[in-house]
């Protein structure tokens, strides 16, 4: 059925060689990263036989163990807030008008906008004036820590959250929940029943991003982290500088192993919300199914 | 049709009631001071072209919009402010808005699970909205596994379930192709007749309505034109537009002589039954199966006739069309395929000619 658009001879080739040097220019770094980490020598480019070595080093180092702990918490703490928060704003932009509408629409775009660099310095400067009036007028004594680097990834995340959460809803018809209205339900019925499970996938997308956003971050972090409290991202920044040794690789490899099973979990949940519902997730499915059977059937014998 | 017409609205509470209902959208006028009573029990259809006013005053009475002035009773009791999970009404909505992410069963237990109806009494009363609408079988599927007649049946069986006292429907057979809505007509005539309930119905299909309801409300650009019952509405409508919506119609101009007098526009005065003041422009309806066609010196002597050229002949298989000019109007006569009779070629004079009861004068 679809045999005029194939590719064939030459084009195939080039195709299939180009799709090649793809992967290898993905996966290659990563495949080295990941072999390197077994290195048992302090070169991090040098191979010095299999040892697990790094990865004792990575469950004994203790601040890097609290940097972790230190991730994970702000990563949480930021992803449950921004959710909430993002999910909120991005009702109100889609359903309902009042005044200053636009302007709040644009607003939520800045932090998407705006260099990293100068949100970082915003923040700086912010919790600096901040926690001064705090110290004048109540006398509190607050330090930057894990707080500060959670606000600061509840302030980008917000608008990450509500662009997602924004376009399903945006492919959610109003007349669902008008529906929901005429069959007794009140809003907040109509919310819990009706909309809310039309947009999960949306804010399970918008979860699984602000987790990533909050986990990756390093510019921002750095200048909203103090003394105390440091993320891994960071304090890997800071490793580096001090001289590279495969630790960082067995800390990337327990990273890239974490997020994998993130996005991994992300697929199981669409797959299993999708389940007999979300029509897309249905069709590509049937798609996929059905593909090999025009493949091997000859062309001719089709209509047959 | 015509027996007690006029009791229901008088004996009892009107089941809704809109007194010089108005609603503005910023500068448009959606629905224009619309008085109606529509009575308990009663098939009602809203018909007008889109846009004219239908769909907002179906959706006041639903509750999902409120009227900027006037006053809107449900039963006798005022619900102008009320929102819609207050009101004993239930909508079936265009596309019927099932939500996707629940089973038929579910769909249809909606509104009783959100009223707190206990679990025994939801699963006996799902059951039997679901059979009511021959829904059996199909309780688990999703409305992506529907076709378009069993989504909506699904959307009436989840209004049903609740025992409303209206229910509306907004343009319920629109999305259905012709042969299942003409079924659908059938159905859901016969759905009303069982459960007994008032059922208020938009639509534009003019057919439809005249099928379907017990009476029409004809609106156009928010305002109510005229209420009655299908053949009250197609035999003495009140207007032009009223007359060109519904069916086919010839409309000579004319302007009023005395009470049963006008004076057709090429100045022959024919006799035309009209309250209207003298001078006023008006318009004889004729319908095109209601004028009669013959050569110019045999019309009989009791009609009433205007001479033209025949243009041409539509073949309709049971009936034929025959266009009819004249120099300032172009007449339309509609003959029933029957062997025999004055059969005229293209081109020939003919007369066109009714009975003073085939016609009707409207405003023009």
């Amino acid at each position: 059925m679809s045999s005029t658009v194939q590719p064939r001879g030459t084009t195939k080739i080039a195709l299939t060689a180009h799709s090649w040097l793809v992967y290898l220019f993905f996966f290659a770094p990563i495949f080295v990263l990941i072999v390197f980490s077994f290195s048992d020598d302090r070169n991090v480019g040098r191979w010095g036989g299999f040892t697990l070595e790094w990865y004792q080093d990575f469950v004994e180092h203790s601040q890097l163990q609290g940097a972790v702990w230190v991730s994970v918490r702000v990563a949480l703490l930021s992803t449950v807030i921004s959710v909430v928060l993002g999910t909120l704003a991005a009702l109100a932009l889609e359903r309902f008008k009042f005044k200053g509408r636009k302007v709040f629409d644009a607003l939520l775009y800045l932090p998407i906008i705006i260099p990293d660099v100068t949100m970082a310095v915003m923040m700086l400067l912010f919790f600096a004036e901040f926690f001064e009036i705090l110290d004048s007028v109540f006398g509190w004594d607050v330090q930057k820590g894990l707080g500060s680097i959670a606000i600061s990834h509840i302030a980008f995340n917000i608008s990450f959250v509500s662009v997602v959460v924004r376009a399903r809803l945006a492919g959610m018809s109003e007349v669902l929940e008008e529906a929901a209205l005429d069959l007794y339900a009140s809003r907040w019925k109509t919310f819990r029943y009706v909309t809310f499970p039309q947009i999960v996938p949306g804010v399970a997308g918008g979860a699984l991003l602000a987790l990533t956003l909050s986990l990756d971050d390093v510019v921002i972090t750095q200048f909203a982290a103090g003394p105390g409290a440091t993320t891994l991202p960071v304090f890997v920044f800071g490793l580096i500088r001090r001289g590279v040794t495969p630790l960082i690789n067995a800390t990337s490899v327990l990273m890239l192993a974490a997020s994998v099973f993130l996005v991994a979990l992300s697929l199981a949940f669409q797959q299993f919300s999708g389940r007999g519902g979300r029509p897309s997730l249905r069709a590509a499915r049937q798609a996929m199914s059905a593909k090999p059977n025009t493949n091997t059937q000859p062309k001719e014998g089709i209509n047959q | 049709m015509g027996d007690g017409e006029d009791d229901p609205v008088s004996d009892q509470t009107a089941a809704v009631e809109l007194s010089a209902i108005t609603k503005r959208f910023g500068s448009v006028v959606a629905v224009d001071n619309v008085d109606l009573e529509i009575a308990d029990g009663e098939f009602f259809a809203l018909l007008g072209p889109s846009g004219c006013g239908k769909t907002t005053t179906l959706r006041m009475i639903a509750g999902l919009e409120f009227p900027t002035e006037g006053s809107l009773k449900i039963f006798g009791n005022e619900a102008g402010t009320l929102p819609p999970n207050k009101r004993p009404v239930n909508t079936v909505f265009q596309d019927y808005a099932l939500f996707p992410h629940m089973t038929v069963e579910a769909n249809v237990a909606f509104g009783l699970k959100m009223q707190r109806v206990s679990k025994d009494e939801i699963a006996g009363r799902v059951l039997e909205a679901i059979s009511l609408v021959r829904l059996e079988g199909l309780e688990q599927r999703r409305s992506q596994q529907l076709s378009g007649g069993q989504r909506q049946r699904v959307a009436l069986a989840r209004a049903l379930v609740n025992r409303p006292k209206v229910l509306l429907l907004d343009e319920p057979l629109g999305a259905l192709d012709l042969k299942l809505r003409q079924e659908m007509q059938g159905e859901l005539k016969a759905l009303q007749r069982e459960v007994g309930i008032t059922f208020v119905f938009v639509t534009h299909d003019q057919e439809e309505a005249l099928t379907m309801a017990d009476r029409i409300g004809v609106m156009n650009e928010g305002e109510l034109l005229q209420v009655g019952t299908p053949a009250e509405i197609y035999e003495h409508p009140v207007n032009r537009f009223v007359a060109n919506f519904i069916g086919q119609t010839n409309l000579l101009d004319a302007s009023v002589v005395s009470n049963d007098t006008v004076c057709l526009a090429n100045g022959v005065h024919i006799p035309g039954h009209s309250d209207l003041p003298v001078g006023t422009r008006v318009a004889v309806c004729l319908r095109p199966e209601r004028a009669g066609m013959h050569p110019p010196d045999e019309v009989p002597a009791d009609h009433q006739s205007v001479v033209g050229r025949l243009e041409g002949v539509t073949y309709l298989g049971n009936a034929l069309v025959y266009t009819v000019v004249l120099d300032w109007v172009r007449l339309e006569v509609r003959r029933e395929n029957q062997p025999g009779g004055y059969r005229p070629y293209a081109g020939e004079e003919v007369a066109v000619s009714w009975t003073l009861d085939a016609v009707s004068v409207v405003r023009a």
